[in-house]
Parts: structure tokens; sequence; C-alpha cells
């Protein structure tokens, strides 16, 4: 255990140096909120990759593969598949029209003012569920990788203090640098941790899916399961198994193009062509990465087995385990501190894109008409917004402690689909589309979102007595709506509210200057440049 | 892409609204423009669609017909699996066509800015 905490203090040493480094060079808006456009390709293809492969992936997935097998890695399908919308739709016109958030791309032509509240309001929503359901995490997390030497609240406060250090004073300089080092360390772990589980097997395809066939393990009731971990339906049974499957499939696939920790990460790169090849950088990281969920999850099941893992931390704790029994305390040491390095680069990948949307969106464009009245007062606003967005969550996560907040996740997802999405595809594809389709779209997704997960089994439910803590449903009612993913329903109203909403409704000055945007989007004429440190 | 900054730098659209209106809008109106768009529908349109079929064959094929799913191809490894790897490759390939293909926009792009720089001057 000494060992986990040695590491945890090198890897928080190295990126306290980065930031310090950042920091010199994080003058002025562009360098502050996007790097001064400067980061290359590859770069940030890897922090792309890393901000998408959290500890909910890298814990999660492999807990969830290890004790339900197959159906787990349809995650990790999705979760690459959904980096087609981004290369295909979304990341060039996104960097050719905008500046710092995707409500740039929104302003362009529509409004600024009404699009870039609600587009503020839609980031600020999926950044801060995003980032509690992280927190919940980190703190349990910490808590039982460090066992013993820090309580759920240290560990919630010194996460939050780090994010908080990290965005204030290195900006999405050192957060992207943060994020590159977290995910090629996750990458290693990774690779290793797959290799010895087929060493575990003799490198022997046969041997490993031969063993994944037939697990074994103890059921609620006590009594011995085989069970063929191959084999679709252990996760989704009917009769509303394929639906989810399918409504959490178009929240990944629509989801993931509308996610604004994500989407800033465009802004940080010189020009279109940079950004798409980036994406490709990610697509081959986060695909080799999925693909080796498949050792990960299959391997905690097969050598470690679903009922260890249960007797010592739970699902989550699958990968850790499965490290500590193929190579002992050092790797476990090591991939703990993977998983601390994941949480932490993800939150302060989403805090900055939480307060870049509060102080460029709303700050300076919704409040002041877009005028800066004294120079650097847009990143000095973001910097105090960085300590409330990180003091508001280390609260929240501190208050949510013993509540299941899985399900924000899916809430994040589910309005990045349904309110972000739509709108940022119809203003740059659609002529016709005008500022009250905007608002429509943002306010019937984020609203449809919401109010379809507070009637989802995720809150409904109706527990026997006996059930207590975060197991227990908030509300003890029967659900209305069948799923946990309100995504195939959600989606359609957020496109439909967009479409009803540019209607009923006429507005000339949005039409006129389509082409420019069409133009701008296509050939990146007058597209913001890189700027020298 | 240092080549494309220069080729930008040439153009700089014009400060006034009025007279960058008329650049943008005589882009959009050239032909060679319309050409570009056009040629990117036809890659873009027919590999999003094929991409979503694919897909979302997975979770319908697997929800709806699991037990055709679960027949076995290799030794143990069954369809579902098999099918289930099979979009990461195809994810790979429709991105590495995207690349090659985005070659070809970005020098019809490059055409267009080029001329466009000479006729602005």
């Amino acid at each position: 255990m000494k060992i986990s905490l040695i590491m945890f203090l090198v890897f928080i040493a190295v990126t306290l140096a980065i930031t310090y480094w950042a920091s010199r060079r994080s003058a002025g808006s562009s360098a502050y909120f996007a790097a001064s456009r400067q980061i290359t390709g590859w770069q940030n293809g890897i922090a792309v990759a890393g901000d998408y492969m959290s500890a909910a992936s890298f814990l999660g997935i492999a807990g969830i593969i290890a004790f339900q097998g197959y159906d787990g890695f349809l995650f990790s399908v999705g979760w690459l598949v959904a980096y087609l919308t981004v290369l295909l739709v979304i990341a060039e016109p996104l960097r050719n029209a905008g500046k710092y958030t995707m409500a740039d791309v929104l302003a362009y032509r529509l409004k600024p003012r009404p699009v870039r509240a609600m587009a503020s309001l839609s980031t600020l929503t999926v950044s801060t569920f995003y980032m509690i359901a992280q927190m919940v995490g980190a703190g349990t997390l910490v808590k039982l990788l460090l066992g013993g030497y820090v309580t759920y609240n240290q560990a919630v406060i010194g996460v939050g203090i780090l994010m908080i250090v990290y965005v204030v004073f290195g900006g999405m300089l050192a957060t992207t640098w943060v994020q590159i080092i977290k995910a090629i360390l996750l990458m290693a772990g990774t690779i290793m941790l797959s290799i010895l589980v087929m060493a575990h097997f003799h490198f022997s395809f046969g041997q490993f899916f031969g063993a994944v066939g037939h697990v074994t393990y103890h059921d609620a009731k006590g009594a011995v399961v085989v069970q063929d971990f191959l084999q679709p339906g252990l996760r989704y049974k009917p009769p509303y198994g394929p639906l989810e499957l399918i409504s959490l499939g178009m929240a990944l696939i629509f989801g993931t193009a509308g996610l604004p920790h994500i989407l800033v990460r465009f802004y940080t790169v010189p020009d279109a062509k940079t950004a798409r090849h980036s994406v490709v950088w990610a697509m081959v990281l986060i695909g080799s990465f999925y693909i080796m969920t498949t050792f990960l999850g299959f391997g905690a099941a097969t050598i470690v087995g679903p009922d260890f893992i249960k007797g010592h931390g739970g699902t989550n704790m699958s990968a850790p385990l499965l490290a500590q029994a193929l190579a002992g305390n050092v790797f476990f040491a090591f991939i703990s501190s993977i998983a601390f390095a994941t949480i932490l680069a993800v939150v302060a990948g989403l805090t900055i894109s939480a307060t870049t949307s509060f102080s460029h969106d709303f700050w300076t464009n919704v409040i002041h008409n877009g005028v800066e009245r004294k120079s650097g007062e847009e990143v000095l606003v973001a910097r105090i917004s960085a300590f409330v967005v990180g003091g508001v969550s280390i609260a929240l996560a501190i208050k949510l402690q013993t509540a299941n907040v899985a399900f924000l996740v899916a809430l994040a997802f589910a309005v990045a689909a349904s309110a972000n999405l739509p709108v940022i595809v119809l203003s740059i594809f659609w002529r016709r589309f005008n500022t009250a389709g905007a608002v429509a779209g943002l306010a019937v997704g984020l609203l449809a979102s919401i109010g379809l997960i507070l009637v989802s089994p995720s809150l409904m439910g109706i527990d026997p007595p006996t059930v207590t803590g975060a197991a227990r449903h908030l509300i003890q009612a029967k659900a209305w709506f069948p799923l946990e993913n309100p995504g195939i329903l959600s989606i359609p109203l957020g496109f439909l509210g967009a479409i009803i909403g540019t209607l009923i409704s006429s507005e000339p000055t949005s039409q006129e200057k389509f082409n420019e945007l069409l133009v701008r989007s296509n050939t990146g004429l007058g597209a913001e440049k890189a700027t020298a440190h | 892409m240092a080549n494309t900054a220069q080729n930008l730098e040439i153009v700089k659209p014009g400060q006034e609204p009025a007279q960058s209106q008329s650049v943008w809008d005589r882009i959009a109106a050239s032909r060679e423009f319309q050409d570009l768009i056009a040629i990117k529908k036809t890659f873009i349109v027919p590999a999003f669609i094929f991409f979503l079929v694919y897909y979302f064959a997975l979770p319908v094929l697997v929800g709806y017909a699991p037990k055709f799913m679960a027949m076995k191809v290799i030794g143990q490894v069954n369809l579902a699996y098999l099918f289930a790897l099979s979009q990461f490759f195809v994810a790979w390939i429709i991105a590495a066509l995207y690349v090659k293909a985005a070659n070809n926009f970005d020098r019809l792009a490059k055409d267009i800015l080029d001329k466009t720089g000479k006729g602005d001057k």
C-alpha cells in the first residue's frame, strides 16, 4: 500500500511541474483557453483519447465485463465507433468556424445572446453532472486504493484542489499535457495487463476463450453457476434489454460529438486538417484500448473471479485486483496510480470546458455583449469560475458520498446527444435554421433528457425495506419510463424541437450569413489561427 | 499545415462586413465551391449511413436474436463477439478512407482559396 502512495505523489509532483511550466505560457485568451492553438495532431489525439478514457472506462467497463461478460464489451464498441461522428461531421467545421466553445459555431449566424446563454447552460449541465460522477467515484476509489491513508472526504478535497490548481494556473496547456501523460500511462498499463493475461493462458487464444466460456461463480442465492461469458444477454435482458442497448448506442454515437470537454480540444490545434488527424490518432488509441478491455474484463472474470472481486471492493476494483493477482503489489500500485491519474486528468478537462463556456459564452458574450472590457478579463473570470466549479463539485461529491451517481454519466451523454448535437449539426448544414430553432432544440433536448432520467429506473423503483443506502431508489414508485438511457426518445425530441422552432419563426439574417459559415467551415477561410507564445 | 496557413494569409477576408460578405457569397456561388461540397457529400453521406447501419445492426441483432448471435464460430468464440470485434476494424477502415478522401478535399479547397486570393487583388 505504501508503494501506491509514493506513486500517487510522484504523479502529483510531475503534473505540478507541468502546471508551473504551462503557467508561464498561458497569458491571454487564446493561450489560456486553447493552448495558443499549437498542440500538434498526435498530441491532441492522445489528449482527446485521454479525456474519453476516464476511470469509468478503465475501471468501470473492465468491471462490467468481469461481471456481465459480453454485454459489457458492447459499451467498448460504442465508445470507439462514436468517433466516426466526430470525424465525419463535427471536428473540421467546428475548428474552422469557432474560437473557444461549441457556442461559437451557433453564434456565428444566429443571435449570439440567446443561443450562447442556452448553450452555456447545456455545457455547464453536462460538465457538472459528469464531474460529480467522477468526483464521487474518485473519493471512493482513492480511499480504496490508498487503503487506510485517506478518508473519502480527504480524497475528494485533494482531487478537487489539484484540479483547481491545474486549471487556474496552467489553463488548457497544462490540462492537455496532464491528459497526454495520463493517456500514455493508461495505454502502457493496459498493454502490460493484457500481455500478462495472455501469458497466464500461455499466449493461446484457444485457452483464453475456453476459460471465458466457463466462468464459475456463486449467484445471489449462493448456488454455483458456470456461465459462458461470451454469451449475450447477461446484462440486457428482455423485455426492455434490446431497446436499452439501442438507446445506449444512440447516446454514445450522437453524444460523444456533443461533449463540451471533447469539442474544446479541437480548438487547441492550428487548423482543421490537424483536427482531423487528431481524431484519427484518438481513434487508434481508443480502439486499441477498448479491444484490450477484452483481456482486462475477461481476464478478471477468469483469473480473479467475480466472487473474489465482490469481496474485495466490488466491480470497480476488477482491473487493479487482476494486476495484483498477475504480478503482485507493485503492479497493483502502478495500476492504481494510473486510475488515480485518470480521474485527475478527466476532472481537470471537465473543469476547463465548464469555465471556458462560463467565461467566454456567458460572461463576455451574454452579459457584456461580446466586448472584453479590460484585456485579460475573460481569463480572469475563467480562473475565478474554476474555483467556484471546483468548490461546488467538492461540496456536492461530499454530500452525495452514499448516493448511486452512475446515472449522471448517462445523463451527461443524453444531454450532449439530445441538446448539443442536433443544434450544432443543423447550424452547420441547414440554411433555414435560426435562433428560435437553436434555443428550442437546446431547451427541449435538455429538459427531455433530465425529465426522462428522473422518471427512469435509475431513480424510480420499489425496493424492499432491506435495501438501504446507495442501492435504494431515490423515488419509491414504479418507473414511468422503462429505460435507463433516454436517448432513443430524447434525441429525436431534441431534433424535433430544433426543427419546429425554426419552422415557426423567420430570421433572414441567419440565412444570409449561411454562405459565410458554409464557406468558412469547408475551406478554413478566416478560421482562427495559431498564435505565437 | 504550414501551407494551409500561408494560403489563409493570402486571402485575408475584409474587415468591413459588406466587403467580406461579397467574398463569401462569391465563393459560395462559384462552380469550384459547389463541386467541393458535392464531392464531400458523395463521400460523407454514404460513409455516415453505412456506419450507422453497420453499428446499429449490433445492438439490434444481439438484442433481438441472441440465440443466433451466440452461435459458436471458432472454438468458444461466437458470432456476437466476432461481430463486435469487426466494428473496431470497420471504424478504422472508414476513418482511413475518409482521411484519404479528405486530402482531395483539402486540395480543392486550396485551389478555391488561391483563386479567390488572386481575384481579390
